[in-house]
């Protein structure tokens, strides 16, 4: 059995499990911290104790002060048949946390200690049952501001923040999640590719230091019926404008339901040459802001493949999960001729049957979580 | 088709606009924003901004400048070139751009280590990039310059640097010509030259181009440069250039230029030998002012119809396509009625109704109609403005409207051209999407235009699935409109089982040809006879779809094992295959007029559903009237297609050293035959067949491992570069019938080209026939020894065998033939195939086969079975999903 202590052995897994069944990605933090009720005094434990200001809300910071609650929701995710689960660092950036005035120091631990924590719950996992190893993505979310939208109504021009501080800010948190343990990134609900371009550059970058190279997910966000990303792009547009990173995988997550998602996740299937993934929502938001859609109508969407939700907990069923499905043609990705796109041959309509072999593999198990 | 040239605006340059210069110094951005707009609005596909400037902050006034544009969606829909010879300006825009920007320009002026520097830092961005043919000797101007710094730099950005090809755009710089400086004289013609050189050599890459340059020497005299301009890029895009900065609007269309300054403009572009006893550039100069102004022609001819009536006159116009005085008539019909609008539901629509009665009792033909159309659009566009003016806002009310689309993958439009046309004559409104249409398109503009129903159209087999995916997309979506299906491969046995259970909320109905489309798609518009009609159809594929599934069961099929036991047996024995000339590959460009003797005339009728062969067709009872204006007309457009060298012929033939071993073809280096170059995988027969009769594949007609030395040959030919500027020139000025004429010529050369090529090889290249008399009743009949099968057709149906050979031919930088998604291969007009020269070689068709063949075939190719099947998909004798199925339960 190969050392899956070795990150290296873990990624070979990773990418091998990928090429064989639907990788199925959980880790909805927010509404599962909503769930246990807890007070500023959790948040603030002694780190903060002195903190002036609330911290209830920064659920982030959880990953320092309730490492145990942080531990134990990654645990149930796993029991519920999650492959990868993520950190609790969506919003681990210096300019995300700046609204709790938050330190660097402070930044870096969250990410740190927020890795570690996934780190050891895999780690029991997999020494437990080798056979199917469990994977901790880094979580790397948006940002409050965007580098491709004005940020004063009046003046279109006007930005918050510089790309060079965005790329700061990103690159200070891959380093450190990579040094918590996990093993790969996964860059998400991007709303605005540029943040996603100066987040790519800050790990290839990175990674040219002499880092191991861990593969890169990345995931959009289109958020309404328009097809569109918050900052106007088209799913090919996204892909064309991310496929530098040589990404393990490609795809959407959040803001819309299965059938919304689907046709786009379609398209990417069709130009991107790597695997695809997708973790819609459970449905638009009703006029109550809850998600309607039941685990079976998200589980056999017409889209026919992997779906999850935010929303719903792990005793339920799962939140996200990924697709990745097999590179074009099922086999590797080659330089030439499929970094053409005239090149990359076609994929029969609807993706490769694999998915749908995957799919009965992840209906079995949602029916065990209901 | 082809790749349109892609235009690059270039007015918001401070070094190029003044106006654009004194906008961004005066800070006022909004009216700076407003000349980007009117860029995209006036065609351009890129947006170059430059802001070296020195009286600027150039740095801060690209970070402005891009924040702003990203601002506006109109403008942002198209990429940003990111125009600085400094680098800090370059990064400062790299960082302001969300989507794929392109860097204008690096160059290794400065060195190896700098230019690999900067290449990076752009990869890094995920930009493509202008590589400048500049090194630290100079600027190149030379075609042999500026080849050697390109293909260099090509090496170190894609070997070096593992940039993407397809992301490096040269720019091997274009100087001014006829300045009177004897070294400029070759300049256009280096660039020329270099640019062909420089695409050849480099895959992927792109060719660019600031074109006003060209024509420097010609300040002032606008209606010169144009002219200038017009045929350097007619020549350089035929050479391969693929994008430029140009006023592309502006320019006039290569054959309307006066034929006089175009052949003056021509000697100076290709630095031909003088004519005169004053120089190429002495004669222009002294022609110029001549052309300062604009001039126009006139013809006339008088006939007896002109004595008629309006009405009659206007119906005459229509039935005989004759354009000539529409628009006086059309004026004339306008002034002796209340509103325009009475002239098209009045005298247009009568003209039209008895050219529709004519076709419908088959008096008319297709052709005739297509330019019946083109003489209604006229008219049409002439009452327009009227309509306009008339402002009461009631637009014609249409009888429906019809979006369509030639699938994604594939380029084949001819039929869909036809179709609606014949749909417009009708009556009916057409939105046409035009080729390679992806379903999300399709579906997004069916939405917009708020259409009554969708047509796909597509030639070849791999488009089959793209329409199921679409008729699945359209259930997805909630639609229930009725959706039409049509093109070469398509029938109704498909559409019954593939398509119409994937779109169970509308009507699917198959369209076997164009003169079948205005009965469907009345008849799914009638509010009375919609109802039967779809009961009908349904109803009819319902029972295809059984006696599918009996014809299914019934067809026996024999293992792979048996059939390969009952291989098609060569006596090998004592027989020595022949010998080509040469192996490897190599590059023919015949010029049209050669070919012309190969064209086979038949399935241009038939393209225009005229069904019968040539030369008697001309003479037929029925059609013969239909069929020989046709074809004259098809001579009299030959004519000029030859004459102005409408079409850009390229193919590439190659020879290899091969041996079959089982169903594949082994392809060797050399004539060691020790070293596998490639390999072909061929699909055999396996109908049940009696005794003696064999199930042949394509390996059979080649000598196994151990017997004697043979051969295998392959070629890619087109004949079609510069059919869509053709094309779209006749489709702008409302002429679909020559459009669609234009396209079917194309068709013919390529296949001629073909015929030509395959000609050569028998008698010249592989030489095995050196008596062999050109005869086309002989070639088209195929009594020929050998054969030409192509991947994709019965005897080889898995078009992916088309990339081995292309990538053995390196065919798409010999011919510039790119090959879609689905393996079409683009330019449409276009033939490849394999050559065999075995004097029992002999065309079949596989058929339909069985699974343990598909896996096995798999196996050969590296795939998985799903994907066999799914390029196999038209020849299974299974349903794949029925199988996987049944081997789960």
């Amino acid at each position: 059995m190969t050392d899956l202590t070795l990150r290296a052995n873990r990624v070979a897994a990773l990418k091998a499990a990928a090429k064989e069944k639907i990788l199925i990605l959980d880790g909805s933090w927010g509404v599962m911290f909503q769930k246990k009720g807890l007070t500023e005094a959790d948040y603030r434990a002694d780190r903060f104790a002195d903190y002036n200001g609330q911290m209830k809300g920064n659920n982030d910071i959880l990953c320092l002060t309730r490492p145990d609650l942080v531990a134990e929701l990654h645990d149930a995710y796993f029991a519920a048949g999650a492959d990868i689960s993520e950190t609790n660092t969506f919003s681990g950036t210096t300019i995300a946390q700046a609204d709790y005035r938050l330190g660097e120091q402070d930044v870096w631990d969250i990410n740190f200690e927020g890795a570690k924590i996934g780190r050891s719950v895999a780690d029991r996992w997999n020494t437990e049952n080798p056979s199917s190893p469990k994977f901790i993505a880094g979580s790397i979310g948006p940002l409050n501001v965007m580098l491709s939208m004005s940020s004063d109504v009046n003046d279109p021009g006007a930005r918050k923040v510089t790309f060079d501080q965005v790329y700061e800010a990103y690159r200070q948190q891959v380093d450190a999640l990579y040094r918590g343990g996990v093993d790969l990134f996964l860059i998400e609900t991007i709303t605005d590719t540029l943040n996603c371009k100066a987040a790519i550059k800050a790990i290839l970058d990175w990674r040219d230091e002499g880092h191991e190279e861990l593969p890169i997910w990345i995931s959009g966000t289109i958020t309404d019926r328009s097809g569109r990303t918050l900052s106007g792009q088209t799913a090919e547009a996204f892909w064309n404008s991310v496929k530098h990173a040589k990404p393990f995988a490609v795809g959407f997550n959040c803001a819309l339901g299965a059938d919304l998602m689907r046709p786009h996740i379609a398209e990417m299937a069709r130009i991107a040459d790597t695997l695809v993934a997708a973790y819609p929502n459970a449905g638009l938001p009703n006029a109550m802001g809850q998600y309607d859609e039941e685990p079976h109508q998200t589980g056999h969407a017409p889209a026919r493949m992997g779906q999850g939700r935010p929303g719903q907990h792990p005793g339920r069923l799962l939140r996200h999960h990924a697709r990745p499905h097999p590179p074009r043609g099922g086999r590797s990705a080659r330089r030439h001729p499929s970094s053409d796109p005239r090149a990359s041959q076609g994929h029969a309509p609807g993706g490769p049957r694999t998915v749908r072999i995957g799919l009965s593999d992840y209906e079995t198990r949602l029916r065990q979580h209901r | 088709m082809r790749p349109v040239f892609v235009n690059i605006g270039e007015r918001t340059n401070v070094t190029g606009s003044a106006k654009f210069k004194k906008l961004i110094v005066e800070g006022n951005y909004p009216e700076a924003l407003s000349v980007a707009r009117q860029q995209v609005e006036a065609g351009a596909q890129v947006i170059d901004v430059n802001m070296d400037e020195g009286l600027l902050d150039s740095q801060q006034a690209m970070i402005t400048f891009l924040n702003l544009m990203a601002a506006e969606p109109d403008i942002a829909r198209v990429p940003v070139m990111i125009d600085s010879s400094k680098w800090e300006v370059i990064e400062a825009g790299l960082k302001c751009v969300q989507g794929k920007a392109i860097v204008n320009s690096i160059s290794m002026k400065e060195g190896e280590a700098k230019f690999i520097e900067q290449a990076k830092l752009c990869l890094r961005y995920g930009a493509a990039v202008v590589v400048m043919a500049f090194d630290e000797v100079g600027q190149a101007d030379t075609a042999a310059r500026k080849i050697e710094i390109c293909t260099k730099a090509y090496d170190v950005l894609v070997n070096k640097v593992g940039f993407p090809p397809e992301d490096i755009i040269f720019d091997p710089n274009i100087f001014a010509v006829a300045t009177g400086i004897e070294e400029h004289d070759n300049y256009a013609v280096d660039f020329i030259e270099g640019a062909r050189e420089i695409k050849a050599r480099c895959p992927y890459a792109r060719v660019s181009g600031g074109v006003s340059n060209v024509s420097f020497s010609f300040r002032g005299n606008e209606p010169v440069r144009r002219a200038i301009h017009s045929v350097f890029l007619y020549h350089a895009i035929n050479a391969g250039m693929d994008m430029g900065i140009v006023n592309a609007g502006d320019l006039p269309v290569y054959d309307d230029i006066d034929p006089e300054l175009r052949e003056a403009v021509e000697d100076v572009i290709l630095n031909r030998p003088q004519r005169t006893n004053v120089s190429n550039t002495e004669r222009l100069v002294d022609m110029a002012p001549r052309y300062k102004g604009e001039k126009g022609q006139a013809q006339q001819v008088n006939l007896a119809w002109r004595e008629g009536t309006v009405n009659e006159r206007i119906t005459h116009a229509l039935v005989h396509g004759i354009t000539e005085f529409i628009e006086a008539d059309t004026e004339e019909a306008r002034l002796s009625v209340a509103r325009p609008l009475h002239v098209i539901e009045g005298h247009l629509m009568d003209g039209m109704n008895v050219v529709g009665d004519l076709f419908g009792s088959g008096k008319m033909f297709l052709p005739q109609v297509v330019k019946s159309a083109r003489v209604m659009k006229q008219a049409v566009a002439w009452l327009e403005p009227f309509m306009e003016a008339e402002k009461q806002g009631q637009a014609r009310k249409a009888a429906g409207k019809v979006l369509m689309a030639t699938v994604k993958g594939d380029v084949h439009d001819i039929g869909k051209n036809i179709v609606g046309v014949v749909l417009q004559c009708n009556n009916y409104e057409v939105v046409d999407l035009g080729v390679m249409v992806p379903a999300d398109r399709i579906l997004d503009e069916a939405k917009k235009h708020q259409v009554d129903m969708i047509g796909l159209s597509g030639l070849i087999t791999p488009s089959l699935d793209e329409m199921v995916f679409v008729a699945a997309e359209m259930e997805r979506q909630g639609f229930d409109i009725p959706l039409l299906i049509g093109g070469a491969t398509t029938s109704r046995t498909h559409t019954a089982v593939k398509i119409e259970p994937a779109y169970r909320r509308g009507p699917t109905t198959y369209v076997v040809d164009a003169s079948r489309a205005v009965g469907v798609v009345s008849a799914l518009l009638s509010e009375t006879d919609k109802d039967r009609v779809v009961a009908d159809t349904r109803a009819e594929y319902v029972k295809v779809r059984e006696q599918y599934l009996r014809g299914q069961t019934v067809k026996a099929r024999t293992s792979i094992a048996e059939a390969r036991k009952r291989a098609f047996a060569i006596d090998w024995t004592g027989y020595t295959p022949p010998k080509p000339a040469f192996i490897g590959a190599r590059t023919f460009e015949p010029s049209l007029a050669e070919l012309e003797s190969f064209i086979d005339w038949s399935p241009f009728f038939a393209s225009w559903e005229l069904i019968g062969r040539y030369p008697q067709i001309l003479e037929d009872d029925v059609v013969g009237k239909a069929a020989t204006d046709l074809y004259r007309d098809a001579r009299a457009m030959l004519d000029k297609v030859l004459a102005d060298k409408w079409f850009g012929a390229k193919g590439v033939i190659g020879f290899w050293p091969a041996q079959a071993q089982g169903d594949d073809v082994v392809l060797y280096t050399d004539e060691t035959r020790t070293t596998e170059l490639s390999r072909f995988h061929t699909l055999r027969q396996q109908m049940d067949k009696g005794e003696g009769k064999y199930n042949v594949a394509l390996s059979d007609f080649v000598a196994p491992i151990g017997q004697g030395a043979d051969y295998v040959g392959g070629f890619a030919v087109t004949a079609g570069h510069g059919e869509d500027e053709i094309v779209k020139r006749f489709k702008d000025a409302g002429d679909d019938y020559s459009a669609i004429m234009a396209s079917a010529l194309a068709d013919r050369l390529a296949e001629a080209f073909a015929e030509w090529l395959h000609y050569k090889a028998r008698v010249e290249l592989w030489g095995y026939a050196p008596d062999e008399a050109a005869d086309t009743d002989v070639m088209i009949a195929e009594k020929y020894q050998g054969i030409r099968p192509a991947p994709g057709y019965p005897a080889q149906p898995d078009h992916t065998e088309k990339g081995t050979l292309f990538k053995l031919l390196d065919a798409e930088a010999a011919t510039g033939l790119k090959l879609t998604e689905s393996y079409a291969m683009t330019p449409g007009a276009a033939v490849s195939g394999l050559y065999f020269s075995h004097p029992q070689a002999h065309y079949f068709g596989v058929g339909k086969i069985d699974a343990d063949q598909v896996e096995d075939y798999a196996r050969r190719k590296g795939w998985d079975v799903a994907t066999a099947e799914r390029w196999l998909s038209p020849i299974l004798n299974y349903d794949p999903a029925a199988r996987a199925r049944g081997e789960a339960a």
